[in-house]
């Protein structure tokens, strides 16, 4: 008896079993064959459609591995590899020349008057020095630069790998360590040089004649012309840009991103280019381009005819003050 | 010719961290340094991802346009590396590289970084296979050895894979057909211009 009680027992409870199982078939198939569990989870592309980078953190104590992606890196890259070549390339060879052909058209711009053989003193020992300072920082600089941009495609054909290792890394150190004293000169010229250099109407007259480069025009001009008041100024707001823009790249990380330096290096190096192409400019008019105003830079003195020619104002306030004699004439020179 | 890419199944990884500490063993890797790095997304909360990340090997590498020297040469098999004798530490390669892969001993003011330190894809540098210059300075060199990179090798969940390109999208696609779900090929797009459909 029991034991039919137990058997049929069994025989239901089979039943019921299978019963439950053919119930629950459908809802079964009903459910999803796989479950994502990473369905909540950031995607890549949705992060770099909202963000420049995609930022996380890591168990490594350095903030810079905490950036997983900066696809900026490419457009960087970009500007490095063709627009600032580009920009460079017609700056700089664009500057050489429209000065070639003028050279050639108009040839140095002489003393009308010839050399009156008098002499008058137009820039001090002190600030010679400046000027030579920041000059001579200024060609190591322009040529370690270009180096980083064009060095590869130009130099390092001609020369070893290790040759031109060895010349770029000392032109990075002087680049690097060159940098001070230029801002030194940078601070100084716009320090000592300003009172004559904030533009006025006569620089408008100036220029609208041209500055006396076309012709045989003397517009006249202060202690420093339009021309000079824009080197002056090209020295001194791109003097300023490249040094911020320079050392921002020296002190990495201190506040600063690597887009903040992607930035940087635009900004020096666009800067950087233009300044070498108006600096060619100011080489230029200052040796081959005009006789007598190398030595205003050199000994510090000018010609009283070349002072009378290209900067009448000046001249006269000095000889208002006594520095000079302006009745000097190339005439009352013995053997002239 | 295999042409050699990582690829980091995101889905897959626990943020062990085990890829970063085998590579620096392996290589000896100097302090300061980490070639390969786990980076977790909202980190401890929800929809928290992790990625384990290193040098990709890009395809039109832009460390190896910008650099001014010319340090940097992609083996016939797609792997990119660099000479230590040639790098002059600029850091070009860190401001153009999309994973912040290159690295440099020192912080670097005045530009003495260093020489600049990256995944190599366990495949050393210009010196000879295998010699004692070469593990200096950039550590084993397991591709002339035959093996695939240690981090791959040893990762517990096999969520990074190295190898041939198309041997591990393959893998991937596989996976991600079985388990009906898949976040891509975190970085593929940026390295090598190219996803993963599944």
């Amino acid at each position: 008896m029991t034991t039919l009680v137990a058997a049929l027992r069994n025989v239901v409870g089979a039943l019921t079993l299978c019963a439950l199982a053919l119930a629950a078939q459908p809802a079964a198939a009903q459910q999803p064959t796989s479950v994502d569990p990473t369905k909540s989870a950031v995607s890549e592309e949705q992060l770099l459609q909202q963000f420049k980078a995609i930022q996380g953190k890591s168990r490594i104590p350095d903030a810079k591995s905490y950036t997983l992606e900066q696809p900026a890196g490419q457009n960087w890259r970009h500007f490095h590899e063709v627009t600032l070549r580009w920009i460079g390339a017609i700056a700089i060879l664009g500057s050489l020349l429209v000065l070639v052909v003028f050279y050639l058209a108009r040839g140095m711009v002489r003393i009308e008057g010839g050399r009156s053989g008098h002499v008058i003193v137009r820039f001090n020992a002190f600030e010679r020095f400046v000027h030579w300072m920041t000059a001579s920082c200024f060609v190591i600089l322009a040529l370690s630069g270009l180096n980083i941009t064009f060095g590869r495609s130009l130099l390092l054909p001609l020369i070893t790998p290790e040759a031109f290792t060895a010349w770029s890394e000392w032109a990075k150190y002087a680049h690097n360590y060159l940098s001070f004293p230029f801002t030194l000169g940078v601070i100084l010229i716009f320090l000592i040089w300003i009172a004559g250099n904030i533009p006025n109407r006569v620089d408008v007259e100036w220029l609208k004649r041209g500055g006396g480069l076309v012709g045989h025009d003397h517009p006249p001009a202060e202690r420093f012309n339009g021309g000079q008041k824009m080197v002056y100024w090209i020295v001194v707001l791109g003097g300023g840009a490249a040094v911020v823009s320079g050392y921002v790249l020296i002190f990495p990380f201190y506040g600063t991103t690597v887009a903040t330096m992607q930035e940087a290096e635009m900004v020096h190096g666009i800067v950087a280019m233009l300044f070498i192409a108006a600096m060619l400019a100011h080489i230029y008019i200052g040796t081959i381009g005009m006789e007598g105003a190398f030595e205003a830079m050199g000994t510090g003195t000018v010609d009283l005819n070349w002072a009378r020619e290209h900067h009448a104002l000046w001249l006269e306030e000095q000889s208002r003050q006594g520095a000079a004699d302006p009745r000097a004439q190339p005439s009352a020179i013995p053997g002239d | 010719m295999a042409r050699m890419k990582f690829l980091c199944d995101a889905d897959r990884c626990i943020e062990c961290n085990a890829c970063v500490t085998a590579c620096k063993n392996e290589h000896e890797v100097p302090w300061g340094i980490n070639r390969r790095r786990v980076v977790t997304i909202n980190d401890g909360k929800p929809g928290e991802r992790s990625v384990s990340m290193a040098c990709m090997h890009c395809t039109d590498a832009p460390c190896q346009a910008v650099c001014p020297v010319n340090a940097f040469y992609t083996t016939a098999d797609g792997v990119v590396l660099h000479s230590k004798d040639i790098c002059i530490g600029c850091g070009y390669c860190f401001y153009a590289c999309p994973f912040g892969a290159p690295q440099y001993p020192r912080v670097g003011n005045f530009g003495s970084r260093g020489k600049m330190d990256k995944c190599t894809f366990c495949a050393g540098g210009p010196e000879p296979d295998g010699s004692a210059a070469e593990y200096e300075k950039y550590g084993a060199n397991r591709l002339a050895e035959g093996k695939l990179p240690l981090c791959a090798e040893m990762c517990s969940t096999k969520s990074l894979l190295a190898g041939d390109g198309e041997i591990i999208a393959q893998i991937y696609k596989e996976r991600v057909a079985k388990r009906g779900y898949g976040s891509g090929a975190w970085g593929w797009k940026t390295a090598y211009r190219e996803t993963i459909s599944s």
